[in-house]
């Protein structure tokens, strides 16, 4: 599905600090599974992880979505291929204050198009299999921190994207939330998503959900043991 | 094209949504906004239904007017001058005028005094002993019509007139200190023989045949000056324009306060904006698209104030009798005339605003909003 | 000059074109010489958001222009009053030499800008930008020509000066002018009527076959300015007259004055949109094969092809219907 060949990203380019966050990174990530980015913090696993989101370009090397290779592609096309294929999960969910949470959902799906009355039955629907259908019309800051998890997923899913990107998932949550997110997580990939995430709670890494995991150090793989 | 509508439909929706998350901080920006436009309106309306009023009075003069010359100062036409001109070819009609001005010392105040031309409306009203005055002459000495009044002539004789008439209101600007009087009331307040005019008055049919007239004019009485009706015309207008631009220069300061103001706004973008956008970016938003929300938000903004401040300029300046500026623009006369001005409103006036109002912002706001917009679309996860 | 607030507001949207431009050149250079669609270096990264604020600021300096433009137009009606002998914005246009130079410099940017959008437009629709170099270059090539529009405007207000007597539209169109649109006017309306329709009836056929087969962008983009002069020459030389019923009065920009119910803006929006759009095909044309935009270019094409043959034909029917309307006969059945 995603396939990476060499890749480096520098930051500060051509300034005295400047600094390479990945340094050579061949990673092949396989369909339908899912695949987990683990290593200390500064390892360069939030860089990989927005190279293969489309969300930043790599300095050098080659990134192939579904064979095509998108490394060179401008912003514009990269957004559009992020649009279509992933979706976003933050470690601080990132929505929008001040807003509902339906709102919230569709946020994606604005730069789009389509139908206004189809969108928000298609919001509404996330949120009601997220459990969430009766906050909807409830602004984001007032809910608890697992309802504001179950909307940031609910948002990545409103493109119905094929791969879903969750950057440290549990990291703000407490044990018996986290359990939840695995559950929601197992869902997704019986739905057929790919799936890829950073973490280094063991309750993630080690959960049998996980299929493939990957080690990183100072921007390069660890071999896997 | 649908998918297009809907796309912008969706990004209006959510700027909508934002705008009214940030009241306090649009609201200033709106506030300013709105007062730069009521300013700027204010001045061009006020101006434009100042000239355009005085159009309409002129419209109703003579084409030409002649006056006599004496040692370069104006003098009363000798009689035996409406003989001598005889028949220019293109004059329809000459006529002499009879006018003068009369200081009133009980208002410290000057009135124009004026025989109505034979066909003037009111004219019929003005029989001896009777006048009709304008508005403001009403109003300092308190007339209505039946009132009797007298004035002092320069000689010290006293007159005593019967108010026939008030002028009507509509159009004070000329006439709020004229007092209409009959020929022979006049000849011998001012104590001006027969034969004698003031000036003499000519109407010519085709506008392009003015000029050759007025040469001819000079031709037959040297001593004279002819006056065109298209040169006031012109000389109001070049005054009217060149006081309006004046007045728009003194406020360029402001205009250029306003879009450093909304350079300010639009460039520092608090901390949450920015996230904002920066989730915007990371969740699929392209450049081109916050660039867009942003440029309806540009629109949203514009209009508003636009509107606001136009509405409010409009209403100031044709229901206020724009009393903000009332003493730089009109003119010097101790009568004030409180007249209520015509409602005037155009297309270049609005298009002429829109380039000392929009157009600043826009330019203020283009860099800064860029600036927003290529926000690193994986800043959000590195932050 | 005269000093007054129409006048401002043109000299500074255009002095701000210029100078817009003028910031933006550097940075277009840079483009030229350092753009490397391959590289993912951060200065890459940096030129590409660059592109976005050049598109951006040349869509404001379009816009700008076209309102510009018809303030311009608005302006030099108004000021009509101020001069012996001009009775309507042509009057006020020849009031020095700069006048007709300075509009049809602007009209001139107006159609630049429109064609250089088109080519943005089709560009950042590929994948890998085939056309940026090319892009700044033609950026850079149109600053002179923004710079011209300024300075004869600059020039042309400049020097007016109250009261000089300027010929109004009946002696400037009467055909002893000698002057280019003197001969517009002094063109028989027949024959006028015979190159105003058939220049128009060929670029609508030529656009509605580049909507089949887009491959004719130059003859469209050819035929749409032939077009669009033989529209300015037809308008002064008989539409206007039919509007006005008068035999004499050839002001092409009365049309637009509220007394003749402002049907200019129905002639004229519809023409100068399609000769925008038939200038864009031509624009297109060279770029047709790059791979990159081999799909592009044609989609566009057609589509701006459909809009100069839907705008020239909108235009025609429009003048026609004047012409059908009006009580003025001027050619014997």
């Amino acid at each position: 599905m995603i396939k990476l060949s060499n890749i480096r990203k520098a930051y500060n380019q051509g300034h005295e600090n400047e600094y390479w966050a990945l340094d050579g990174i061949d990673l092949n990530i396989k369909e339908k599974q899912v695949t987990a980015l683990c290593g200390p913090s500064g390892s360069g696993k939030t860089t990989l992880l927005s190279i293969i989101g489309c969300l930043a370009r790599p300095t050098s090397g080659r990134v192939q979505l579904k064979k095509r290779d998108i490394s060179g592609l401008p912003e514009r096309f990269l957004t559009e291929e992020r649009r279509s294929t992933f979706g976003f999960v933050f470690q601080q969910f990132n929505l929008i204050k001040g807003l509902s949470a339906r709102d919230n959902v569709m946020l994606p799906a604005y730069p789009v198009g389509g139908d206004w009355k189809k969108l928000h039955e298609r919001a509404d629907g996330l949120l009601d299999s997220l459990k969430l259908g009766h906050r909807r019309d409830a602004r984001v800051e007032w809910l608890s921190g697992g309802e504001q998890q179950r909307v940031a997923i609910a948002r990545a899913m409103i493109n119905d994207p094929q791969v879903v990107i969750a950057d440290e998932p549990t990291a703000n949550l407490d044990t018996a939330l986290s359990r939840e997110f695995l559950t929601i997580l197992e869902g997704l990939k019986e739905q057929g998503k790919t799936i890829l995430l950073t973490s280094h709670d063991p309750l993630v890494v080690d959960s049998e959900v996980v299929d493939k995991v990957v080690n990183l150090r100072d921007g390069r793989l660890v071999k896997a043991d | 094209m649908k998918i297009w509508i809907q796309k912008q439909q969706a990004l209006i929706d959510f700027t909508l949504a934002s705008l009214a998350r940030r009241k306090l901080k649009n609201a200033g920006l709106l506030l300013v906004y709105t007062l730069i436009v009521f300013l700027l309106a204010s001045v061009m309306l006020y101006t434009s239904a100042l000239r355009h009023d005085a159009a309409a009075v002129l419209k109703n003069s003579p084409e030409v007017i002649v006056q006599r010359m004496v040692a370069g100062r104006h003098d009363l036409i000798p009689p035996g001058y409406l003989e001598k001109l005889g028949r220019i070819r293109g004059v329809q009609k000459k006529e002499g005028r009879l006018w003068g001005y009369y200081y009133d010392p009980v208002v410290k105040a000057n009135y124009t005094l004026m025989v109505p031309m034979a066909e003037a409306p009111g004219a019929e009203k003005v029989a001896d002993a009777n006048i009709v005055v304008g508005a403001a002459v009403a109003r300092e000495r308190g007339l209505v019509p039946g009132n009797l009044i007298s004035f002092r002539s320069y000689s010290g004789k006293l007159f005593s007139f019967t108010v026939a008439d008030v002028l009507p209101h509509a159009a004070e600007l000329v006439s709020a200190d004229l007092i209409l009087l009959s020929e022979a009331d006049y000849r011998a307040f001012f104590e001006i023989p027969a034969g004698h005019y003031t000036d003499i008055a000519l109407s010519v049919a085709n506008p392009q045949e003015v000029r050759k007239i007025a040469s001819k004019l000079s031709e037959a009485l040297p001593d004279s000056r002819p006056i065109l009706r298209e040169e006031v015309l012109r000389t109001y207008e070049s005054i009217f324009n060149w006081r309006e631009g004046i007045v728009l220069v003194l406020l360029s300061g402001s205009i250029l306060a306003f879009a450093i103001f909304a350079w300010e706004k639009a460039s520092g973008l608090s901390a949450e904006e920015k996230r904002e956008i920066g989730i915007l970016k990371a969740i699929g938003w392209e450049t081109g698209d916050v660039l867009k929300m942003k440029f309806w938000e540009g629109v949203l903004v514009s209009l508003t104030a636009f509107l606001l401040g136009y509405i409010a300029a409009y209403l100031h300046v044709f229901s206020f009798s724009a009393a903000l500026f009332e003493p730089v623009l009109k003119g010097w006369a101790v009568l004030y005339p409180r007249f209520e001005l015509t409602p005037v409103v155009d297309g270049f006036q609005i298009a002429t605003l829109f380039f000392f109002t929009v157009f600043p912002y826009t330019v203020a706001t283009i860099v800064p909003i860029w600036r927003a917009a290529i926000t690193d679309p994986d800043a959000v996860m590195r932050g | 000059m005269l000093f007054q607030p129409a006048i401002i507001a043109l000299l500074l949207a255009s002095a701000v074109s210029v100078l817009m431009l003028a910031a933006a050149a550097p940075f277009a250079l840079q483009l030229v010489r350092h753009w490397d669609i391959r590289s993912g270096s951060e200065r890459q990264l940096q030129l590409e958001r660059r592109t976005y604020l050049m598109s951006t600021l040349l869509s404001f300096v379009f816009a700008t222009q076209l309102l510009a433009l018809l303030l311009f137009v608005f302006n030099a009606d108004k000021m009509s009053v101020m001069f012996v002998g001009a009775m309507c914005a042509v009057g006020t246009l020849n009031a020095n030499e700069f006048g007709f130079p300075a509009l049809i410099s602007q009209i001139g940017v107006f159609f630049l800008a429109a064609a250089w959008l088109v080519v943005n437009h089709a560009d950042s629709r590929a994948y890998d930008y085939p056309l940026v170099r090319v892009k700044y270059l033609l950026l850079l090539g149109m600053l002179p020509f923004v710079a011209l529009a300024f300075g004869l405007q600059l020039e042309y207000f400049l020097n007016l000066k109250a009261d000089v007597i300027t010929s109004c539209c009946g002696s400037l169109f009467s055909g002893e002018a000698k002057t280019l649109t003197g001969d517009a006017s002094a063109m028989a309306p027949q024959q006028a009527m015979i190159l105003f329709y058939s220049a128009l009836a060929l670029v609508i056929v030529a656009a509605l076959f580049n909507v089949r087969q887009p491959r004719g962008g130059y003859l469209v983009a050819g035929l749409s300015g032939i077009a669009f002069v033989a529209a300015m020459i037809g308008i002064v030389s008989f539409v206007s007259l039919y509007v006005y019923e008068h035999p004499h009065h050839h002001c092409p920009f009365c049309l637009l004055k509220p007394e003749y119910d402002y049907q200019g803006y129905w002639l004229y929006l519809p023409l100068f949109s399609a000769t925008a759009s038939g200038l864009g095909v031509g624009a297109l044309q060279p770029f047709a094969r790059i791979p990159s935009l081999a799909t592009i270019v044609p989609q566009l094409a057609r589509r701006l092809s459909w809009i100069t043959a839907l705008g020239f034909a909108l235009f025609t029917a429009v003048a026609t219907f004047m012409i059908w309307n009006s009580n003025l006969i001027l050619l014997e059945g």
